[in-house]
């Protein structure tokens, strides 16, 4: 127990940040899980975060109430840009997306009431460990049913083949953009989250690099299930603290591990880490078959 | 007014160099509908590389110029070999080539940090000789007209190479359809590499002029020139050589001319993103862009 105590003296914010950022890498599996790359989720939980922090801060909204009004405001703005934006395919709906997070970001950094450059600063200290990982694993849980349901089999059905999909009957329109908003939401309420847990929040911390570690994350834990990305964001979260404990201290050569491992998954284990766990997982019709037999 | 017209010449010479990197960027999404995200990299890379061979080595920077470039080049291929060639087969190679581009830009910028510092860095002085020319209120250096001169030197040059030479119309042919091309017995392998050596080539080579106009190099200097340049090949037209060079002037003149209306230079990239993202939204295939029947 004492020792318990002890790695938690040390370790204790590196927990925190791998728990939000497991969150806010499934906010983004959400939207992939539909077939849809979104580079937009970090900005999204920067709306969540700056939403929040300015209720409890400067309103003295209660802090769970300020976690749901940063979840729908980003969820609102979500639908208000994924309607237009997801007509776009591919690529091009990456850079729709990383444009608007681009927009958000400068946005904030030129308003008075976000705090501009230094950010907002001040926020109440209410985010705790058990919290975070209890919303982790109702939204983990969640998302885990929901992939056999029928919102899941729909976001499946787009992501193998949107026009079949849609030969199918299937809403296509409707369940990408819903896809799209819970992501929103999902990534809001992480933000809000973040905010709390860290006395400042600046703009820096949910720009362009921020929305691209989000997208390793999936990829390197793999976005064939909810476990791909937590395990990815934990991995490549401790990563840091690893390398460090191994005698690596410099810089380059943890951001030169870091691009390492995201090649070698990309190019020998596609779907991602949990492939290794499941040998099935490399060939997508056996692993089609693995899921129904699971199912 | 004077002001006004100098912050145009100004917007038309870093417009150039802008054209100059998205040419390459968009050259390679034109043959391989592939984003390479490790484009920015080279771009710096290219100017680390030039500032060592004159600091280094002592070079004349005529000669590290094309040597930087070359080297630049060079890397274009490693570039194609590890992270894109494997993935060719592959049924979702956009989708997992843009990923491998985005691991081989974290690598190169942690070689870039590693092998040069986190510094911010500059060309010594001295190695380009600076005249400055007044006229009517305006002051232009040789530098800007050179500068300019040089982009406007490659990216003509690319243009005739593509419409004229032989490698140049099978890189076309390749663009076009690569199984109709390996049919006609191009060898298609090579032509991509070919494509990725004068991609990056051009991106290092913007670069340098990058540098030498801002007068600072560092390692994270890509980063928003790597935005940027998807900017500009998004209002010029996916894979649309003429596009990505009108689009750069576009973007080098809006951008000064958000500064030089609202007076700060806070807006300036928010204008840019919102012209980015109403051409997306509104005209996908940009304005020079022509609707291809894969997206359609």
């Amino acid at each position: 127990m004492e020792a318990l105590a002890q790695f938690f003296a040390i370790y204790g914010s590196l927990v925190n940040f791998i728990g939000i950022n497991a969150i806010l890498a499934l906010s983004l599996y959400l939207t992939l899980a539909a077939g849809q790359l979104s580079l937009g989720s970090a900005a999204f939980a920067g709306i969540g975060g700056y939403t929040a922090g300015i209720l409890t801060m400067k309103l003295g909204v209660p802090f769970l109430l300020s976690l749901v009004a940063g979840s729908v405001l980003s969820g609102v703005v979500g639908l208000l840009i994924g309607l237009p934006v997801l007509r776009l395919r591919g690529v091009f709906l990456a850079i729709a997306t990383l444009a608007f997070g681009e927009v958000v970001r400068i946005t904030v950094l030129n308003l008075d009431i976000t705090g501009g450059a230094q950010g907002l600063v001040g926020i109440p200290n209410h985010t705790k460990t058990w919290g975070i990982y209890l919303a982790l694993a109702v939204v983990g849980y969640g998302i885990a049913k929901m992939r056999y349901s029928r919102l899941g089999w729909c976001f499946e059905s787009i992501r193998e083949d949107e026009t079949a999909a849609k030969t199918m009957g299937i809403d296509t329109t409707y369940y990408k953009t819903l896809a799209f908003v819970l992501g929103a939401m999902l990534a809001g309420f992480a933000g809000a989250l973040y905010a709390h847990l860290n006395y400042l929040i600046t703009p820096r911390e949910f720009g362009f690099s921020v929305a691209v570690d989000l997208l390793i994350f999936n990829i390197v834990g793999g976005t064939r299930s909810w476990y791909g990305p937590v395990l990815g964001a934990v991995l490549l979260t401790a990563l840091p603290e690893i390398l460090r404990g191994t005698g690596i201290t410099a810089g380059p050569i943890r951001m030169a591990v870091n691009g390492l491992i995201l090649l070698l998954v990309i190019l020998f284990l596609p779907n991602g880490l949990i492939s290794i766990f499941r040998r099935t997982g490399n060939n997508p019709k056996e692993s089609a078959a693995a899921i129904s037999e699971e199912a | 007014m004077d002001l006004l017209a100098q912050q145009l010449v100004n917007g038309l010479f870093i417009g150039s160099v802008y054209g100059l990197f998205a040419v390459g960027y968009t050259l390679v999404f034109g043959v391989l509908d592939i984003l390479n995200l490790a484009h920015a990299a080279v771009f710096t890379l290219g100017g680390l590389i030039a500032l060592w061979l004159v600091e280094a080595w002592g070079l004349s920077l005529w000669i590290a110029f094309p040597a930087a470039v070359l080297i630049c080049g060079l890397l274009g291929l490693v570039l194609d070999q590890v992270a894109f060639a494997p993935l060719r087969q592959r049924a979702d190679s956009n989708f997992s080539g843009m990923i491998s581009s985005i691991a081989m830009a974290i690598i190169f910028e942690s070689a870039a940090l590693g092998l040069f510092g986190a510094r911010t860095v500059r060309f010594p002085a001295g190695t380009v000789s600076v005249t400055v020319w007044r006229w009517e209120g305006l002051s232009i250096t040789s530098l800007q007209v050179e500068i300019v001169a040089i982009s406007i030197l490659l990216m003509f040059a690319l243009t005739q190479f593509l419409n004229r030479a032989r490698v140049g119309k099978a890189i076309r042919a390749v663009a076009e359809n690569d199984r109709t091309a390996r049919l006609l017995g191009i060898h298609v392998d090579g032509i991509i590499a070919f494509t990725f050596f004068i991609s990056s080539a051009l991106g290092g080579a913007a670069g340098i002029l990058f540098g030498l106009y801002f007068d600072s190099l560092s390692p994270d200097m890509g980063r928003s020139i790597e935005l940027k340049g998807l900017a500009v090949i998004i209002l010029g037209g996916m894979g649309s050589i003429p596009g990505a060079i009108l689009g750069g002037l576009a973007f080098g003149l809006s951008e000064v001319l958000t500064v030089a209306i609202t007076g700060t230079s806070n807006l300036r990239d928010a204008v840019a993103f919102t012209v980015l993202f109403t051409v997306l939204v509104l005209r996908p295939s940009g304005l020079l862009g022509r609707k291809k029947l894969r997206e359609a």
